[in-house]
């Protein structure tokens, strides 16, 4: 008992400090408001987490940490991408620290377990940071989870058109990874691509973070226009490493995480495979538009370059949309936060936000339609391979241009959905 | 926590020794009183998300502390126990993802998934005992990695990747049992029954045997006793006890998923009953309660001295460090030595003989 009762102690004695501090500044008006970051700092993702917290901590300063005469205070809960921790997390932000509400979380699973926990507290808020599931926001939706970012299906589309119409590829073979965001992710591009005309000849699904790729690559079919690759991270580099050693062969599509930053800066030259590859995502690094540049710069002035990314990441954005959502609804109710906060949910779903990437607004699940931009990885300056943005899509939503019945018949992303036929493809 | 006056030599050192309530320390009752009483002065989120998390892990802890501390087989598989339970909860009951789920009634699917945990704990077992050391280690961690990659590939039964949500305990005697304080007194019921009964069992004549089998397996095996299948039979009973741990946890995270027996969990286990000290079944409770709180509250330590919360796990690390460090023996081991010394501190004054209690 007296170990224990020691380190209660002190953690009270801890948490009497971090009040007593805070403390003084929060007595001058009304009460802050106390906004829980919910966010994965370990894991495969803490870098992107990292780079989540800076953008909140970026939004806020626009605002000078106040919203209509009352003072914002954030209390961060990493996670481990665990649904389960997800969870945990956010009860303790709830329970334990009293926030207000919660802007989170970061990765897909977790976004299904926090809308499940969403429904227990229903006078609380969620604003997701950048999970990517679909699910989060389509199947049996919490009325008080908001997503201001694209799920992972969105970001897909616009892809298969692009290259049906300016590439001319029609039949492609695509190897994925198998979990839900590598379906998720697939759906939205096929879905496009089959609409499109496309055909897809063959489908493999690899285990995440798998080492081997040697038997998928020797059963890849030759008669095809190009191979979609469904990956991220170091299943990508490790893929284009024996993709290269099996000798390349055709060209490739990439999923949206498939050329992102940590597999363009990877050392080796396997990452070369990648050149005239088209991708797409919720965001171009070379957006010539305005508000976009502008934030990058925001974004590069305030932390030195040692402390952040040359260019804001993916989960960064996601954080930082959604911070500047909280902000913008704070000030359409003036701070209200009572009444169960139902006034600052109606604000939120009628925000229509202007972002760095593009006008955002919500639908009737609180589903965010958008932008989407599509890449060609190119060769950069010095043998760096950058990313250069070639098309957009603007006003993406969450049915993918269906109606709601038609996408629901279609049912949820697995691996053998979407059916290619049924949509007009081959 | 624990407060006894056994000797510290192995095996016959726990409080209950003998027979009638007569035995049972005063601090015991305290203790037993103020969990009791608990919900009257702590909060929900205590109720259930520190003391509820903590009896779950303890309770899969203690399947593990009653292998590596009576039998002397340090095991990784518990957590996969306990998961596979968890599962077979979902699989066999109810849960979100319908068209998998059985449906069968509680007192039904509750007894099954004990019953499926124990039979997987058995052949684990047989598979292990004739392993010994760093080669068990290495036999459980495979089965453990094995079970972790086949529920992530396997949609047909474990629904891969994303497992099962919504598993809610049944609703029995018109309580909903994830309520904070019904949790709360169902875990703790748990985790004494669970603590009693490994008690039992090691004072047991199997119990004893085993001890024996742990201590000189060619000795017991000359004298007749089957030392595989003591230990085998050790691996059942941790089995059961990890698969009732394991159904609370699920209850309390209403979901099931590979991660919930991935490596990283499948080595905290190790980590509380380590921290705890496996020389007696309290230990994996008290480890699993120092677990919860550090890795609950390490954000605020950091943030309340000023410091980027980002390095959370530097505090994690360091508290567990500190504790094997000091104690090779667990936090228990600290609490031992602490209280030598106040006994040989105080025996001039009150003149208590030097060997009280070490014997």
């Amino acid at each position: 008992m007296n170990w224990t009762k020691r380190s209660l102690l002190g953690l009270a004695g801890a948490f009497a400090l971090s009040w007593g501090l805070s403390a003084p500044a929060a007595a001058q008006q009304q009460p802050p408001i106390r906004i829980g970051i919910l966010v994965a700092l370990e894991g495969a993702f803490a870098a992107g987490g990292r780079d989540a917290v800076r953008n909140v901590e970026l939004a806020l300063r626009q605002v000078n940490h106040t919203v209509a005469g009352r003072r914002i205070e954030t209390i961060v809960a990493p996670t481990d991408t665990r649904p389960d921790t997800a969870v945990r997390q956010a009860r303790k932000l709830i329970e334990q620290d009293r926030v207000d509400f919660i802007i989170g979380p970061l990765s897909g699973s977790e976004g299904i377990a926090i809308r499940d926990y969403a429904k227990t507290i229903p006078d609380r808020t969620i604003i997701n940071g950048i999970s990517g599931a679909l699910e989060m926001t389509w199947v049996d939706p919490a009325p008080n989870v908001f997503r201001f970012n694209l799920d992972g299906a969105q970001w897909g589309s616009g892809l298969g058109t692009y290259v049906v119409r300016n590439k001319g590829w029609r039949r492609i073979a695509t190897v994925s990874a198998d979990y839900s965001f590598g379906y998720t992710n697939f759906l939205g591009f096929a879905v496009d691509f089959c609409r499109a005309g496309g055909t897809i000849v063959q489908r493999f699904w690899v285990p995440l973070g798998a080492a081997d790729f040697g038997g998928v690559i020797a059963q890849l079919p030759d008669n095809v226009d190009a191979i979609y690759l469904g990956m991220g991270g170091t299943d990508a580099i490790n893929f284009l490493n024996q993709w290269q050693q099996a000798g390349a062969g055709t060209r490739l599509i990439g999923g949206t995480i498939m050329a992102d930053q940590t597999v363009l800066s990877a050392r080796g030259r396997a990452k070369d495979a990648l050149i005239g590859t088209p991708t797409s995502g919720p965001l171009a690094e070379d957006n010539p538009d305005p508000a976009w540049q502008n934030y990058v710069r925001l974004y590069r002035e305030a932390f030195p370059a040692n402390e952040r990314f040359n260019s804001p990441s993916l989960f960064g954005v996601g954080y930082f949309i959604a911070t500047s959502a909280a902000i913008a609804g704070l000030n359409a109710v003036n701070g209200d936060l009572s009444d169960g906060q139902r006034r600052f949910n109606a604000a939120l779903s009628s925000l229509k936000l202007a972002t760095p990437l593009g006008e955002v607004s919500l639908n009737e699940n609180r589903q965010a339609t958008g932008t989407v931009f599509v890449n060609e990885v190119a060769e950069g300056p010095g043998g760096t391979l950058v990313n250069r943005m070639v098309a957009r899509v603007d006003g993406v939503n969450q049915t993918l241009g269906m109606t709601a019945e038609q996408f629901r018949a279609m049912g949820l992303p697995s691996r053998t959905n979407p059916d290619c036929r049924a949509l007009g493809g081959g | 926590m624990a407060v006894n006056d056994a000797p510290r030599s192995g095996g016959l050192d726990a409080p209950l020794l003998g027979s009638g309530f007569g035995r049972v320390p005063a601090a015991y009752w305290a203790i037993g009183f103020i969990l009791l009483i608990m919900p009257v002065f702590a909060g929900n989120f205590w109720l259930f998300q520190i003391f509820g998390w903590s009896f779950c892990l303890g309770i899969i802890a203690l399947s593990l502390m009653f292998l590596a501390g009576y039998g002397g087989m340090v095991s990784l598989v518990q957590m996969t126990v306990a998961a596979l339970a968890g599962y077979a909860v979902a699989i066999l009951g109810t849960s979100g993802v319908q068209q998998i789920s059985l449906g069968m009634p509680w007192w039904l699917y509750i007894p099954l998934a004990i019953i499926i945990a124990a039979v997987f704990a058995t052949l684990v077992g047989a598979l292990a005992v004739r392993t010994e050391g760093i080669y068990t280690i290495m036999i459980t961690l495979a089965i453990a990695s094995a079970f972790f990659y086949f529920t992530r590939q396997n949609y047909d039964i474990f629904n891969g990747y994303n497992g099962f949500n919504f598993v809610v305990p049944p609703r029995l005697f018109g309580v909903d049992w994830r309520q904070p304080t019904a949790f709360y007194y169902l875990s703790l019921v748990m985790a004494a029954l669970c603590y009693l009964a490994v008690l039992y069992v090691a004072r047991s004549p199997f119990g004893l045997a085993l001890q024996g089998v742990r201590d000189n397996p060619r000795r017991m095996a000359a004298m007749g006793f089957n030392v595989t299948a003591h230990r085998i039979a050790a691996y059942t009973f941790s089995g059961v006890i990890a698969a009732i741990g394991g159904i609370l946890l699920v209850w309390q995270n209403t979901q099931v998923a590979p991660f919930t027996a991935g490596i990283p969990a499948v080595i905290d286990i190790l980590i509380i009953a380590v921290i705890g000290g496996i020389r007696r079944p309290i230990g994996p409770f008290v480890g699993a309660f120092i677990y919860v709180l550090l890795s609950t509250f390490s954000p605020d330590v950091l943030s309340s001295f000023g410091l980027s919360t980002e390095r959370f796990k530097l505090i994690v690390g360091l508290g567990f460090l500190a504790v094997v460090f000091f104690s090779p023996d667990g936090a228990l081991g600290l609490w031992d030595r602490w209280r030598e010394r106040q006994r040989k501190n105080l025996d001039p004054l009150t003149g208590r003989p030097k060997a009280a209690g070490a014997a």
